[in-house]
This record gives structure tokens, sequence and C-alpha cells, in this order.
């Protein structure tokens, strides 16, 4: 009994230093955002939203987060969808090469991120896509498929085999019963999987930064801003990127959990 | 003939090499309840989902009404199927969930919302026809089921094990609302089990299958009574089975040589085993005679009693003869009570000749 009560403190002070790990210097950004100080230093000076003002009125800033929201937008879409026609061809057919074919899907996140930033600057190079916001929509994209892919196949996993046979049973034909009962039943994962691919293609810096050019996403702006000279309002953009992710990371995980718990009560 | 509703002929289905449904020929008549029983893996299933168009023969043809099936995709049938997990629509509710098949048949919204209301009515579950699926008790959702089903009025309904999933009493129910529904209808009912109690309470014919292949069509009775072979004797259970060479043959009756005996077994008329065949018969347990002193004549064998197994008004001995077989009489337990066996140990078991059931030798 003792020892399984030690075991358990330490493990929640374990994951507690975890959080403050992780969650301090975001905090602290946050705090520094609205100080008027700039240099972050302690004590604090007053409190202020001059830094929310400068970069609301940065036309780099407007154009950044323009880029992004429209980048972070299609790659959701064209990932979920292409990650939904996946996992559903992996759910109901048997092919040769099968295996093949899933781990080439999910090969992208195996791959060190730097290495898949050069590779596709080099490509885009080649075929004169460089420097486009097209082309951070394809690199995100290939990034963020397997993501899409995974939530959805797991939902997929869980769904009774006989569900889609019965739609055909009952006078629907593939594509209707695709449409009618694969993805209604799947509509929580869908919609998870749109908000985090959206989020982590409007985090997602390394690859940004290669292939951008002059389409410049909001992490990139970020760096550049802290290259050039150390200013607070790298603090505000910050805590405006981080409530956005946030947000997006919640949605789709309360989505995925209140569909799970009703399900769970639903077997007993 | 004429109005046989569904005919397989010589039908075989193949997966990879295994052979799930073996030359299967049998036909089922409009306005029947049949069902197919038989030990899991025998190809009950595989038959009914080619009768849905889920799977397709290798070989052979399904025909419905005359017309050959094989190649008609599963949703242009008109064969709803009551599955085993129901497959009800987690994200519909439950009126919703009967209105798909009209919808999918582009039946108008309010021509199929009061259709799908006055079969939810008639399954005595209106009140919860705007209910989500995942708040129906297991009765309810097997009605919704099987409202979804009939809604589009089909000439047959497929069910496959739907009852496998509730509590005794709640089988008895829907066994009797079954069989009340499917009379008022008048249309042909197909239904799946391993349950021998399901397939007997409620068929006009039983097809038991065994490895693939039919092992046995007939009434409820027929196979109780007169089983074809062992296996069917065997799975229908409650069955003594006794084997051993044919002595000698009147034509009417046979002698059966075995190691407990010799005894005399009256013939059906379908089998006409000869002198020296191997041959076997069967005598079912609630028609064998039990004494506690030996018979003057006839067919018995002398058992100890081994044990008892007491299920109401009726009781299952368990006897062993004398070579180590096991032999099963089931008696009324009022009757048992009056034997006082326990005292005796030694009982004795004897039938009539013509209670005795000959099948081959197999």
């Amino acid at each position: 009994m003792k020892p399984d009560r030690l075991l358990k403190w330490f493990l929640y002070g374990y994951l507690g230093l975890v959080f403050v790990f992780i969650f301090s210097p975001i905090l602290f950004s946050i705090i520094f955002s609205f100080n008027s100080d700039r240099f972050p230093t302690i004590p604090l000076g007053g409190f202020t939203l001059k830094w929310y003002e400068t970069i609301w009125q940065d036309p780099d800033v407007w154009e950044a987060a323009r880029t992004s929201l429209l980048v972070s937008f299609s790659v959701a879409t064209i990932a979920t969808f292409l990650g939904f026609t996946t996992a559903y061809t992996d759910y109901r057919y048997r092919f040769k090469l099968k295996p093949l074919y899933l781990a080439l899907i999910l090969l992208p996140p195996t791959i060190p991120l730097i290495i898949m930033a050069l590779a596709m600057l080099a490509w885009f190079a080649k075929i004169g896509l460089s420097g486009q916001v097209f082309s951070i929509i394809i690199a995100h994209t290939v990034l963020t498929a397997p993501f899409a892919m995974a939530i959805i196949r797991l939902r997929l996993s869980q769904m009774d085999e006989s569900l889609e046979a019965a739609a055909w049973n009952l006078g629907a034909n593939q594509w209707r019963a695709l449409r009618r009962v694969i993805i209604p039943f799947c509509r929580p994962a869908i919609v998870s999987s749109f908000c985090l691919t959206a989020a982590v293609s409007f985090d997602e810096f390394a690859i940004a930064w290669f292939i951008s050019g002059l389409n410049k996403t909001i992490p990139v702006v970020i760096l550049e801003i802290v290259t050039g000279n150390i200013d607070p309002q790298v603090n505000a953009i910050g805590s405006f990127v981080f409530l956005t992710s946030m947000t997006l990371v919640i949605i789709a995980q309360v989505v995925l959990m209140t569909k799970n718990k009703t399900e769970k009560e639903n077997h007993d | 003939m004429t109005d046989s509703l569904v005919e397989f002929d010589s039908v075989v289905k193949k997966f990879g090499d295994f052979t799930a449904v073996e030359r299967m020929n049998f036909t089922i008549d409009e306005g029947e309840f049949v069902a197919i029983m038989g030990p899991s893996g025998c190809g009950k299933t595989t038959t009914l989902r080619m009768l849905a168009g889920l799977e397709q023969p290798s070989e052979g043809e399904v025909r419905m009404q005359g017309r050959v099936m094989n190649a008609v995709p599963a949703h242009e049938r008109d064969t709803p199927l009551v599955w085993q997990s129901l497959a009800l629509f987690p994200f519909l509710n439950a009126r919703e969930n009967v209105e798909f098949g009209l919808q999918m048949r582009g039946v108008d919204a309010a021509t199929r919302r009061k259709r799908a209301l006055d079969w939810l009515d008639r399954l005595e579950i209106g009140e919860f026809a705007e209910r989500d699926i995942s708040s129906l008790s297991g009765g309810q959702k097997q009605r919704v089921a099987l409202a979804r089903s009939l809604v589009t009025e089909p000439k047959i309904l497929l069910l496959d094990e739907p009852l496998s999933a509730l509590d005794a009493n709640l089988v008895i129910r829907m066994q009797s609302m079954l069989t009340r529904l499917q009379r008022e209808l008048g249309i042909t009912f197909v239904y799946v089990t391993h349950s021998q109690s399901e397939a007997f309470a409620m068929a006009d014919r039983v097809v038991i299958m065994s490895r693939g292949r039919i092992a046995q069509i007939g009434t409820p009775k027929d196979i109780y009574r007169a089983p074809d072979n062992r296996f069917v004797a065997e799975f229908v259970g409650r069955n003594n089975i006794i084997s051993g060479k044919i002595k000698s043959s009147s034509g009417k009756s046979v002698l059966i040589n075995g190691s407990l005996g010799d005894f005399k077994v009256s013939l059906g008329g379908r089998a006409k085993p000869s002198p020296g065949d191997e041959g076997s018969f069967v005598i079912a347990a609630d028609l064998v005679h039990l004494s506690s002193k030996k018979p003057r004549a006839g067919n018995q064998i002398e058992c100890s009693l081994i044990s008892e197994e007491f299920i109401g008004s009726v009781v299952t001995l368990f006897l062993e003869a004398r070579d180590g077989s096991e032999f099963k009489v089931q008696i009324q337990e009022r009757e048992l009570a009056d034997m006082d066996l326990k005292h005796t140990g030694k009982v004795f078991v004897s039938w009539d000749p013509e209670r005795a059931h000959y099948i081959g030798a197999d």
C-alpha cells in the first residue's frame, strides 16, 4: 500500500515537472507580451498593449498571418481528405503490396524535418515551384496527411463491420453507403483531424522557413524579428499563435472524447 | 415447386482453399419459415450472405422467383437482413434508422416518416421513435432492427442469429413475436441460428448443416425423431446411438449385433441394409423405459447410474453400460422420485423396437 502511494506521488510530481518545463516558457512569453519594458527582466514594468498595437499595425505580420491561415486551412482540407481516403481504402480493400502502400503513407513523420525541408526545397527549385504559397501547402500536406490518416483509421477500426454492409443491404450502393454511413460515423475523427493538421501546419517552422521564399508564414516572421533585435512584439505574436494552436488541438480532443464517451455508455 | 421463392442449385462457395459451402441444393417456398442450423463454421451464415448478395457463389446458381441472382449486387436486391450485431446506425435515431431503406428507394420524406412510425408502432416501440440508438435497451434495439428491415415490405426476411445477445426471457418473447409477425405478413423468413430451441420453436422446416453440406432438411419433428445420420442425431442431442453389425434382416426390421448384445430395430423405409453391413440406430433419451428389475425380454441394457441433471419437471440421467458407453435417459422428475434408484445402483433400460430409428453406418 505504502510504496504504491509513494510511487503514485512520485509519478504525479514527475508529470507536474514535465508540464512546468513545457508551459512555463509559454506562460512567461504571454506575461512579457503585456510588459512595458523592452527587456524581459523582473521586476516587471507596467501593463501595456503596445506590442500588440505594433504587430496590429505591421503589414508584414498581417501578410504572414494571411498566408499562414490560407496555408493551414488548405493543408487541413487536403490532408484530411487524403487521410480519409487512405484510411478507407485500407479498411475496405485487400490488395497485394498493401503493407508497402501503408508504409509509404506513414513514412513522412519518420524523416527528420530538416532533411525533408531540404529535399522539398531542392525538388521545388527543380520543378520551378519554389517560394510559392502553393509549395508550402504541398509540403505541409505531405507532413500532416499521415496524422489525419492515423486518426481516421482508428475511428474506422471501432466501427461494427456490418454497418456498411447493412447500408448496402438496405439499398444503398457503395457510394451512398460511404456518404450516408461511413462519413457520418467518422465525422468526429474527420473534424479532429482537420483541427490537428491545421494546428501542425500553422505552427510548422522548419519546412516553411526553407521553402516559403517571400510568402512568409507566421513562424518565419517570428524568427526574422528575433534575429533582427530583441523585441517583445515576438511575445505578442507568440501568444497569438499559441492561442490559435491550442484552440484547434483542444477542439480536436473534445470532439474525439465526447464521441467515445457516448459510445462506451452505449455498450453497457 | 411452382411457388418456390428461393432455389439453391449446386451452390459452392470457396474462400481461397477453404470450401465454406459444398454443392448445396435446396428450395425455400413462399411464406415459409426456414431455419438454417449448425455448429459455428458450418456455412450457415455464408449461405445467408449469398442470399443477401454479400457473397457471390463460386459455382452453381442462386435463384429468386426464377431469376438468377448470382451477379445482382446487394443493394439491388430486396433481401433485408437482421444482423447478429443489429448494425443499427449509431448516428441516427430510431425513426431515421427505420427510414434508411425507404430513403435509398427514393420515397419522399413525409411518406417515409409515416411508414417508419407505423412500423415502430406496430412493434410497440412508437414512443421511442426520436430516441438515440444508444439509449435503447437490447429488446428495443432488436425491434428497431426488425422495423428497419420490414419497412420496405420485402418478400423475404433474412435473420442472422438475431436473438443471440438477448437474455433467456426476452428470447422467448421475441420468438413468439417473430412467429406471429411471420404468420401475419405471410412472407418468407430465413433464420440462421446455432440454437436448436430457437429453430424448433419457430421454423416450419429446419436445414441442418455440417461442414458446408446439408446434413438434413425436414420439419423440426422429423429432425428430432428421425435423424438421417449420426451427425444430426448427435447435434440434436439427448439421443443414444448404438452401432454394430447387421445380423439378420427381415425387410421390416433388422437385428443389430453390438458390443452390448443384439437389438431389434424397425426399418423406416428408406434404408435397406443387408446382413454383414455395419449399421447404427438411435433411441431418443425420452423414449427409453427405465426399471430397477430386469425386463423379461426385448431390447435392454443393464447400466449403472453415473449422474443426473435436473432441469425442472424433467430429469436427464447419465448411465454407463457394461462396455463403458454412456446412455442418456430422460424421465419425469415425479417418476424418478417413485423409483428410488439410489439403493439399487443397477438399472435396466429397455425400449420398443418401433421407437428405435435406424441410421446408416457412417
